[in-house]
C-alpha cells in the first residue's frame, strides 16, 4: 500500500499535515537512519514500517537498518528486557559477553550513513561505538521505571555517549547527563490493524476463528509473554463467567527475537482446556484478524504486569472500545481512569472492571467514545511524526524557545 | 435595507486593510524529562523553586493541550497531584484556582505557587508527612518550544477570520498563551495586533479580556470567531 501524509487529512485535517511539512523542511539534507533488531512482530518494527516511508513522503531522507543476532544473543537481550522491566532474574558475565560479541559483529558489519542515527532499545545500543562527528538517540521502548541495576548500569556506559535519550513515560526517565525527552508512541489510524473495516470482514474472520457472537467477547490482543500476563486474563475471565455468559479470545504473535514466547502459549493452552468459549488464536502478523477482532469485542484487556507502552490499548480506544488495562507503563497515559476506559491492579480488579462495562452497555460505550477522541488528539502518528522531527530538530538546538 | 450592501462574506462594509498584516505563527513542542521527582510536599517545594521557568511553564499549559476535549480539567499539574496523590484537596484546590491570567511572567507565577504551597506547610505541619506511592510521584517536565512561520497571512479582518476558523489549535495556543506568559508580551498576539494594526481597541480590549484559561482551544476559536464577526457586521 501506498503511504502517504496526504491520506491522514480526513482525520486530522489539512492544517496538521501542512504543519508537518513545514516543520520537514527544517531538515532539509539530513539523513535520518533508524536501527533496531527486527523487522517484523513486536511495536518498533510496527511503528517504523509506517513511520520512515511517511517521514520520506515528507522529504525527511530516511533508512531503516535492522541488526543481526543469532538465538544466543536475542536470549540475552530477551532477559536484559525482563529484568529492565523489574522481573527477577539471574545476568550472568557470560551474558554480557555473549552481548558485546554479537554487537561487535554489528558494529563491523553495519553500515553508519545517517546524520541523526536513531536507535531503538538495548539490542542495538552497542553501535554508538561507531559515533563521529553525526548525531546519535538512543529510544527505549521499555518500562525502565525499576530496572535491574546491573543490567541498566552495563547499558547506560552506552546510554551516555549518546546525544539524547526518548522515553515513553515520565516514570521511565533516570538521572543521565544527556537530554531526555518524552515522546510517546503511536498508532496508525490507516494502517490494516486500524482501518475501518467493512462488517463482512469482521465476520468473515470469526468465522474462520470459528467464533460465533452469541455472547460477549471480551478480547486481550498480544504476544504471548508473561509479562502481558495472559494467564491473569483467563482467571479473570473465569471470574466474570460465574456471572456473565461470555466468551474470551486470547490472540497475538510471536515476535522473531521473543524465545520465550512458545513456551508461554503452551501455559496458556493447559489453563484453557476444557473451556469451550476459550479461543486462543496464534495469529503470525495478521493485522486484518487483529483489526476485526477488536471490532468484533464488547470489552478489551491488557492486563499487563508491565508495559513499554501498551498500543494495543491505543488500538481498542480507536476503535471506541470500553477497555479494562492494567495501571502500568504508558497505559495511564491513554486512559483517564473511569473516564477514557478503567484501570486496574489485580485479575480480581480486571473481572470487576469487566463486569461493570457488561452490565452497563451504556457506560461503557460512553468510556469508549471518549477514549477514541483522547486517541485521536494525543496518539496517532501524525503527533509521533511531529515529534521526532522536533527530536531531530533538537539536536542543532539547546534553548528552551527555539525560533525556526 | 442594510442587507443590500453586504459584500461577498456577508459584511456590512469591505474589512478595512491592516497597517501591518497579521502572520500566524504556529509553536510545536516537546517535553524534555528532567530525571527530577518529588515524593512528597517539601520536595515538591525544593524542586519548584530551583527548576528552569520552562518546567513551570510545562505543567501549568501542558493540560490545555493535551486534555482540550476534556471538561472539567484539573487547571494544572501540580494541583492535580497535591489532590488526587497526596490527597491534599484544599492544597489542591488553591494552587487549581491560581489566576493564572492575571501573571505576566512565568517568574511570578512561579512565586505564587511557591508561596502558596509555603503558607499551607506552616499551617498544616502534618502535610509534610504524606508521602506518594511507588510509581506516583511527581515527575518534573520541561517543556521545548520549536516557534514557526506558517503560510498563513491575513491583510484584513476578514481574512484573519478566515484563516482562524481552520488554522490548528497550536497556532492559537501560541498566539494567545505562549506570546502573552513565556514571551512576556502581556496581551495576546491577536488583540496586539487589532489594536496597533486594525486601529480597533474596542474590539481588541474584548478579546484580551476573555479569560484562555477557562476554555478548551476548540471553545476559544469559536468565541473569538464571533466576537470578530459580530464586530464585521456591524
Amino acid at each position: 500500500m501506498m503511504v502517504n501524509m496526504e491520506g491522514y487529512i480526513p482525520i486530522v485535517g489539512r492544517p496538521i499535515i501542512d504543519d508537518l511539512r513545514l516543520l520537514a523542511e527544517k531538515l532539509e539534507g539530513k539523513v535520518i537512519q533508524h536501527i533496531n533488531s527486527t523487522a517484523v512482530g513486536g511495536g518498533v518494527a510496527e511503528i517504523l514500517n509506517r513511520m520512515v516511508p511517511l517521514l520520506k513522503d515528507l522529504g525527511v531522507e530516511s533508512g531503516w537498518d535492522v541488526i543481526k543476532g543469532g538465538e544466543r544473543f536475542f536470549e540475552v537481550t530477551k532477559k536484559f528486557h525482563n529484568t529492565l522491566h523489574g522481573k527477577p532474574g539471574e545476568i550472568t558475565q557470560r551474558d554480557f559477553d555473549i552481548f558485546l560479541e554479537t554487537s561487535q559483529k554489528n558494529i563491523e558489519a553495519l553500515d553508519i550513513y545517517g546524520d541523526i542515527v536513531f536507535v531503538h532499545d538495548p539490542q542495538p545500543i552497542a553501535l554508538i561505538k561507531k559515533k563521529t562527528g553525526n548525531k546519535w538517540i538512543w529510544r527505549c521502548h521499555i518500562d525502565v521505571s525499576n530496572p535491574n541495576q546491573r543490567v541498566w548500569g552495563f547499558l547506560e556506559d552506552f546510554i551516555v555517549k549518546y546525544d539524547s535519550a526518548v522515553f515513553s513515560a515520565p516514570g521511565f526517565s533516570q538521572k543521565l547527563p544527556i537530554r531526555q525527552f518524552l515522546i510517546s508512541p503511536s498508532i496508525d489510524p490507516l494502517s490494516d490493524k486500524n482501518k475501518e473495516l467493512p462488517q463482512e470482514t469482521i465476520d468473515s474472520v470469526l468465522r474462520r476463528y470459528d467464533i460465533k457472537k452469541d455472547k460477549p467477547i471480551i478480547t486481550q490482543i498480544s504476544r504471548f509473554d508473561r509479562l502481558k500476563d495472559p494467564v491473569g486474563v483467563i482467571e479473570a475471565y473465569k471470574l466474570v463467567k460465574k456471572y456473565f455468559d461470555c466468551q474470551l479470545i486470547l490472540a497475538g504473535g510471536s515476535a522473531a527475537d521473543d524465545p520465550e514466547s512458545l513456551q508461554v502459549l503452551e501455559e496458556v493452552m493447559t489453563r484453557s482446556k476444557n473451556d469451550k468459549d476459550i479461543h486462543i488464536l496464534l495469529l503470525p502478523q495478521d493485522d486484518i484478524a487483529v483489526n476485526a477482532l477488536q471490532r468484533a469485542s464488547d470489552v478489551i484487556v491488557q492486563k499487563s504486569l508491565k508495559e513499554g507502552f501498551g498500543l494495543t490499548v491505543a488500538e481498542a480506544l480507536w476503535k471506541s472500545k470500553p477497555v479494562v488495562a492494567s495501571n502500568v507503563g504508558g497505559i495511564p497515559l491513554q486512559i483517564k481512569h473511569k473516564y477514557s476506559g478503567l484501570l486496574c491492579h489485580s485479575i480480581d480488579g480486571a473481572s470487576f472492571a469487566i463486569k461493570q462495562f457488561l452490565a452497563n452497555p451504556g457506560y461503557a460505550k460512553k468510556l469508549g467514545q471518549n477514549g477514541k477522541e483522547h486517541i485521536k488528539n494525543n496518539f496517532l502518528i501524525t503527533r509521533h511524526i511531529k515529534e521526532y522531527i522536533l527530536l531531530f530538530l533538537s539536536l542543532y538546538h539547546k534553548e528552551d524557545v527555539v525560533y525556526l | 435595507m442594510g442587507f443590500k450592501n453586504k459584500n461577498k462574506r456577508g459584511y456590512m462594509q469591505k474589512p478595512a486593510k491592516a497597517i501591518e498584516p497579521f502572520r500566524f505563527y504556529t509553536r510545536l513542542h516537546l517535553s524534555e524529562l528532567t530525571g527530577l521527582r518529588a515524593s512528597n510536599l517539601n520536595q515538591l517545594l525544593d524542586i519548584i523553586k530551583q527548576v528552569p521557568g520552562s518546567c513551570i511553564y510545562h505543567h501549568t499549559h501542558r493540560f490545555l493541550q493535551q486534555h482540550q476535549y476534556l471538561s472539567p480539567e484539573p487547571p494544572n499539574d501540580f494541583a492535580y497531584w497535591v489532590s488526587n496523590v497526596l490527597g491534599e484537596d484544599e492544597l489542591g484546590e488553591r494552587l487549581a484556582s491560581i489566576d493564572t491570567v492575571q501573571f505576566f511572567t512565568v517568574r511570578s507565577l512561579r512565586d505564587k505557587i511557591t508561596s502558596t504551597i509555603e503558607e499551607y506547610l506552616k499551617k498544616n505541619i502534618s502535610a509534610s508527612l504524606r508521602f506518594a506511592g511507588e510509581g506516583e510521584e511527581f515527575h518534573f517536565i520541561k517543556s521545548t518550544s520549536f516557534i514557526l512561520p506558517t503560510n498563513c497571512i491575513a491583510y484584513d479582518l476578514g481574512e484573519f477570520v478566515d484563516i482562524f476558523r481552520t488554522i490548528t489549535i497550536d497556532s492559537i495556543y501560541f498566539h494567545i498563551f505562549e506570546s502573552r506568559l513565556r514571551l512576556e508580551k502581556k496581551t495576546n498576539d491577536f488583540s496586539n495586533w487589532i489594536e496597533t494594526s486594525i486601529g480597533d481597541k474596542g474590539l481588541a480590549d474584548k478579546i484580551s479580556r476573555l479569560d484562555p484559561y477557562t476554555h478548551t482551544l476548540e471553545d476559544l476559536r469559536k468565541t473569538i470567531i464571533k466576537i470578530i464577526e459580530q464586530r464585521l457586521r456591524d
